[in-house]
């Protein structure tokens, strides 16, 4: 699988990353030569082996329908970097 | 050109759990903002969610009424989106392994049955909720945000795209709500949000087997609008098409006051949800025996109610299908017929003056200021002959807002019926007497004079004389 800059700009878009042109290509490169190295899995036959849900070999941990107490909001909202009568504040989110 | 509707639907149903679905926070309705919250649904780093066991009981409870199949296998996922309804940038939801696959409803649409297919329901967290703090979303330039609806426990059903109308869409999702509601495993009110649906609509020409493309539409938040909505779709969708043009791929939101779908445009243009195991949660696998356990144990579900009612009482498939399409209704219903009340004459009045008031103040049955007790009570009273059906009427009303026992309000109010003959005989012809000129005419042949005559009666027994003995005793001595 090769890597071209489009896909590592895409990715820095869901991430939220900005990069410039140079970061852009030295992190294609990177992530070029991380994946042909992962690429040697690919060579396994895993065709009778189940996808791995989880690494643990744990299964059906839960908890019993209880409501307890929750944070106070003047706790909930003390990180939030603006709030507005006891909601969180964000940016605008639609475009008009 | 005429064109097929394709329509699939994914039903949201919060459901009836006291605590979220990965933490202890209450799901209470209405709470003050940002109150029931907490490290874990407001997604702080290091916290570690723990799924609560009603909700994997209530959606197995779902999944086998909704004829699925139960997965022995299933796990979470992580569905990344940015939007800051999800304070962790991602819904934990299930993406290839959902709880459960493969089932079907069964629904009536113009006196036939049809066949939905149900392709799965899945377990995931609700979001929070956005106050826009301009006038419309367009003109705000920042937004509030209230978490206390983010881990509300959902289940997402989806639907086949097998609907093919407006009316399908809507009796099934009727259906599906009835069914939630016999469970007991969500409020499903719709005005509250606790039950929504969002609508794939596409049209095709007669014949095609491919697809066509599809628009989602969102904001579906009553059964009217869910009707409305898609009915407005396809005549977009129609014109395009027709224009030779080419239905765009997108999600649009139905705008209730102006009755139109309307474009969604977020600034997020690059949907990829890259879906990954959550490795917070670990698997759930499901024993048979649970599955069968709880399927013996399934309520009475609203076919087998409806059947249940023709069979014991006579009643039409039309009348029994309307009382069992809510289970409120229907406990209405075997509650007044368990005390005594006709099962017949409680479906009428049932469906005639319990469900008008109803439908005039807004309310549902569970806020009926009548008991069931009360309006047997009533109906008691007509058949002894105590009270006319008219004079019932008006005692309904009476009860309505006095909240006062029928029997009560009938010896207040002095509307015990004059059944006695000799008391009637007297008004009949004092009425005669004093009216010669309708008398005359009903001589001459107009049968409807009568009708006149009758009413004078009724005036001065104030309703109260015998509808069945007035007419006799008048007729004799005309």
């Amino acid at each position: 699988m090769k890597i071209t800059c489009k896909d590592v700009a895409n990715v820095a878009l869901l991430s939220r990353l900005e990069f410039s042109e140079s970061e852009l290509e030295t992190f294609t490169g990177q992530m070029d030569a991380i994946l042909e190295y992962a690429d040697v899995l690919n060579k396994l036959n895993v065709d009778n082996v189940q996808p791995t849900a989880h690494v643990l070999p744990l299964r059906n941990v839960m908890r019993a329908d209880e409501a307890k107490p929750s944070l106070s909001r003047e706790l909930a909202l003390s990180n939030a970097p603006e709030q507005e009568d006891g909601y969180f504040k964000v940016p605008k989110i639609m475009e008009g | 050109m005429d064109y097929e509707i394709v329509i699939g639907l994914e039903i949201h149903t919060e459901l009836k759990t006291n605590s979220k679905i990965f933490c202890g926070c209450s799901t209470k309705f209405g709470s003050e903002q940002n109150t029931n919250v907490c490290p874990v649904c407001l997604g702080l780093p290091g916290v570690l969610p723990v799924i609560n066991e009603k909700v994997v009981e209530f959606a197995i409870k779902a999944g086998v009424a909704l004829n699925c199949e139960i997965l022995p296998f299933s796990k979470f996922d992580r569905k990344n989106y940015y939007y800051p309804d999800l304070p962790k940038n991602f819904q934990t939801s299930q993406y290839d392994l959902p709880i459960a696959v493969n089932g079907h409803l069964d629904i009536e649409v113009n006196g036939e049955t049809k066949r939905i297919n149900i392709t799965r329901i899945h377990m995931e967290e609700d979001a929070g909720k956005l106050v826009h703090s301009g006038a419309t979303i367009s003109s705000s330039d920042s937004a509030l945000v209230d978490y206390n609806r983010t881990g509300v426990p959902l289940l997402e059903i989806v639907s086949e795209p097998d609907i093919r109308s407006a009316e399908e869409a809507r009796a099934y999702l009727e259906k599906v709500k009835a069914i939630l509601e016999y469970l007991d495993v969500s409020d499903c009110k719709m005005e509250e949000g606790s039950l929504r649906c969002d609508a794939n609509i596409s049209l095709r020409p007669h014949g095609q087997a491919a697809l066509g493309t599809k628009a989602e539409i969102k904001n579906l938040n009553s059964f009217r609008s869910v009707q409305r909505g898609i009915e407005y779709e396809v005549i977009r969708q129609e014109e395009i098409l027709d224009d030779g043009g080419r239905v765009i791929q997108e999600t649009r939101t139905w705008d209730e006051n102006k009755g139109i779908t309307a474009s969604m445009r977020s600034k997020e243009q690059a949907h990829d949800y890259r879906y990954l195991p959550e490795p917070d949660l670990v698997p759930i696998v499901v024993d048979p025996a649970r599955v069968a356990e709880i399927r013996a144990n399934l309520p009475e579900l609203p076919d087998a109610r409806r059947q249940r009612l023709m069979n014991n009482y006579g009643l039409s498939e039309y009348d029994a299908g309307i009382i069992t399409s809510s289970k409120a209704v229907a406990d209405y219903f075997d509650q007044s017929v368990q005390n005594n009340g006709d099962a017949k004459v409680v479906a009428n009045w049932l469906m005639g003056e319990v469900s008008k008031h109803l439908n005039s103040e807004g309310i549902t049955i569970l806020d009926c200021p009548v008991s069931p007790k009360q309006l047997t009570e009533l109906l008691t009273l007509i058949e002894k002959g105590t009270i006319s059906n008219k004079i019932a009427k008006t005692v309904f009303e009476e009860m309505w807002t006095s909240r006062k026992d029928a029997e009560v309000i009938v010896k207040e109010k002095g509307l015990v019926q004059i059944s006695d003959s000799s008391e009637i005989v007297a008004i009949v012809e004092s009425v005669i007497a004093a009216n010669p000129r309708s008398v005359a005419d009903f001589k001459a042949g107009k049968d409807k004079a009568i009708g006149f005559l009758v009413g004078q009666i009724m005036k001065q027994t104030k309703g109260r004389a015998n509808p069945d003995m007035v007419n006799t005793l008048l007729r004799e001595r005309l």
